[in-house]
């Protein structure tokens, strides 16, 4: 059963709900809306679930509705229609009690501009969510501690908020919400106010974090390369409609309509594609069975000046050039081991192609992409570029 | 006056029906006011003359001192005024006088703080309060002072009790308002915060809000007693001890020097009952 559950979500603001939900269903835009009823369409029928510990990232431009879906989803905004379903039981349908007890066990957030309450202290912050639920003192003190200590700032328990720096607030602002040990965790933009550098450092942290917490996140972006670090899938919005929901790979190269291809157009391919993306399959000849003569043929079939050297099993023992093996074959050297190079440059299947480009630019010969010492295949220098350019053959199946 | 048109409808006799207004007020709940009256100008004598008056003037000028010195963040300046301005308080013989007003001025603030700070948490809760109860607090803080004497007199006599009630109803419309709006001013996201870990909503009030709000509730605490205090002349005129009375006797004797020594100790204690007041609220900033 997924952790969260979201059926047919639709908000409309405005007073005129009923009428304009009509013509929602009628198929009316989002402009035909505002124009007869006066009423703005906030979020329309989403639907998604997420699975448990999965990092599930909602993404869209400002305006396109994602922090009203978040917030349709612990209730902050009264849903106009739909289910939300957390651990199968409809959040909608809750009354004012149930859904406060929801939200203390079940749901913490992490709001954009870090909500810390200026007045209390760290560890006074970390302990809101235990203190409303009554925990006794020294319990919630000894739990917001380990939360703050998890987040790294176990020594920084009596200053106020305003005395640290952006990221460290943001810490305190995820100490608070992990202090709880809430199944899901809603994160509203949550490093959209960190500058770049710590903004990276906070989603490595995250992801770190993820991995041994098993938390389910939903996690609100406006930025696709931070959506493409975090997200084990991602729902596209646009209009307060989800226009696509893939795993990043998915989104960027089978972008499922123009809005999204142009969302995806600014992304920095390089840090997201990997090596498995664009490596072809090698041309190789085996140490153990073939001599100078059947490589330099292998070449001049291929009309390349080099080719990988491979035994039985696959490993990788080096390559010969051309000449070597031209001039090897002149001196009836039968043994290709007498003229293999080792000085491969090599990368692992989850290299990006960021740091691809700076290790193919100086090497004469293309790149052995290597699993587990055997060889998985080559990337050439054109193939990497155009990659990044963005109109490169990108094969899926490698994964 | 003759005018045929504005003539259509004769005089309207808004005058008599709020005459018989409080006169019926009075009437019914006069066993309410009596008792009021009563306990609460007991207390008033009991709080002044019993107790303050029975400080020696001494010790009770050492301790504004201290207050001063330590709320004001170890700073000598408003000390040393305490006790220069207390001191020629004292020198020019209006001793009792400054401990009556003390107690009117305490009390009247007091009260309307308990009042107006619910009052504001109501408005800042409700749409329909707000708009209700705005235009009255206008209505409170517009109409001359001297009007709320005359139903003051009705409901309570003469004394410091009307007193009370007269500065009540001109100095609580800033706690009111400032309660409102520090509460509305409370960021989205703080309020969401509360919200989103399943606060109540006295949760919310207490542990959130109210402290957000405290300097904005502060600063509108500082104006009630400030505004406490501009009433204290005038309710000297339906008989409430102390300075005003001084000032007011002062004017019907056209004594101008008599008037200006007790001017002055109204000025003396407002200032330090504003600096005191002010530097409550920034001590409460930090």
């Amino acid at each position: 059963m997924p952790v969260i559950e979201v059926k047919n979500l639709t908000k409309i603001f405005g007073k005129n709900t009923k009428q304009a939900l009509k013509l929602l269903e009628e198929g009316a835009t989002k402009e035909e809306i505002l124009k007869k009823t006066g009423c703005t369409v906030g979020v329309n029928r989403a639907a998604f679930s997420v699975e448990q510990g999965e990092i599930f990232v909602i993404m869209g431009l400002s305006g396109s509705g994602k922090s009203t879906l978040v917030r349709l989803i612990n209730r902050l905004i009264e849903p106009t229609e739909g289910d939300i379903l957390i651990d199968g039981e409809d959040l909608a349908k809750m009354d004012k009690h149930q859904l406060r007890q929801v939200r203390r066990e079940k749901l913490s957030m992490v709001f954009q501009q870090f909500a810390l309450f200026p007045h209390r202290s760290i560890l006074e912050n970390a302990e809101f969510g235990l203190e409303i639920q009554n925990m006794p003192k020294e319990k919630r003190k000894e739990k917001a501690k380990q939360a703050l200590e998890l987040v790294g700032l176990g020594n920084y328990l009596q200053q106020k908020p305003g005395q640290l720096s952006g990221g460290m607030q943001q810490r305190v602002g995820l100490a608070r919400a992990l202090a709880n040990d809430p199944k899901i965790l809603l994160m509203d933009e949550a490093f959209s106010a960190l500058d770049p550098l710590i903004r990276k450092d906070m989603q490595d942290e995250l992801i770190d974090l993820q991995s041994s917490m098993q938390k389910t996140i939903l996690f609100i972006t406006h930025d696709l390369d931070e959506a493409l670090r975090l997200g084990d899938r991602i729902a596209l919005m646009k209009d307060g409609s989800i226009v696509q929901i893939g795993t990043p790979e998915e989104i960027l190269v089978n972008p499922a309509n123009d809005y999204v291809e142009r969302f995806v157009e600014d992304v920095d391919r390089s840090k997201v594609l990997t090596a498995s993306h664009i490596m072809k399959r090698p041309e190789t000849v085996n140490i153990e069975k073939h001599g100078p003569r059947v490589a330099l043929e292998r070449m001049r079939e291929e009309g390349i000046s080099s080719i990988f050297v491979i035994d039985g099993k696959r490993k990788l023992k080096g390559y010969i050039t051309a000449d070597d093996a031209s001039e090897a074959r002149k001196k009836n050297i039968t043994s290709l081991s007498e003229i293999l190079r080792t000085d491969i440059p090599t990368v692992s299947k989850d290299t990006s192609l960021q740091e691809i480009f700076s290790i193919i630019y100086d090497s004469p010969i293309p790149v052995a992409v290597v699993d587990n010492d055997r060889l998985a295949g080559i990337i050439v220098r054109g193939s990497v570029i155009a990659a990044l350019a963005g109109n490169g053959e990108v094969n899926l199946d490698n994964e | 006056m003759n005018d045929p048109v504005l003539n259509i409808i004769p005089e309207i006799p808004i005058a008599e029906w709020i005459e018989w207004l409080t006169d019926k007020i009075t009437d019914v709940f006069s066993f309410i006011f009596n008792p009021i009256n009563t306990h609460f100008g007991n207390f008033m004598e009991f709080m002044a003359e019993d107790i303050l008056m029975n400080i020696p003037p001494f010790i009770f000028i050492l301790a504004i001192a201290v207050l001063a010195f330590f709320i004001s963040g170890k700073r000598f300046g408003l000390a040393i005024f305490s006790i220069i301005g207390l001191w020629l308080i004292y020198n020019q013989g209006h001793w009792d006088d400054l401990m009556n007003t003390v107690t009117l001025v305490l009390l009247a603030s007091l009260l309307s703080v308990l009042i107006g700070i619910p009052i504001g948490i109501w408005m800042s809760k409700s749409k329909v309060a707000n708009a209700a109860i705005t235009p009255i607090l206008d209505f409170m803080q517009t109409m001359p002072a001297f009007v709320y004497l005359i139903p003051a007199v009705a409901f309570f006599g003469i004394g410091m009790v009307p007193g009370v009630f007269a500065s009540l109803i001109f100095a609580t419309p800033p706690t009111v308002r400032f309660t409102n709006l520090g509460i509305r001013q409370v960021s989205k996201e703080l309020v969401e915060a509360a919200d989103a870990f399943g606060s109540t909503g006295a949760q919310k009030l207490f542990k959130v809000e109210l402290p957000m709000a405290k300097p904005t509730i502060m600063a509108g605490i500082n104006q009630t007693v400030m505004l406490a205090l501009s009433m204290v002349v005038i309710a000297s005129m339906i008989g409430a001890r102390g300075l005003g009375r001084e000032v007011l006797s002062a004017l019907q004797r056209a004594e101008a020097g008599t008037g200006f020594v007790a001017g002055i100790a109204i000025v003396i204690l407002a200032i330090i009952m504003d600096r005191i007041t002010q530097n409550f609220n920034k001590k409460k900033d930090d």
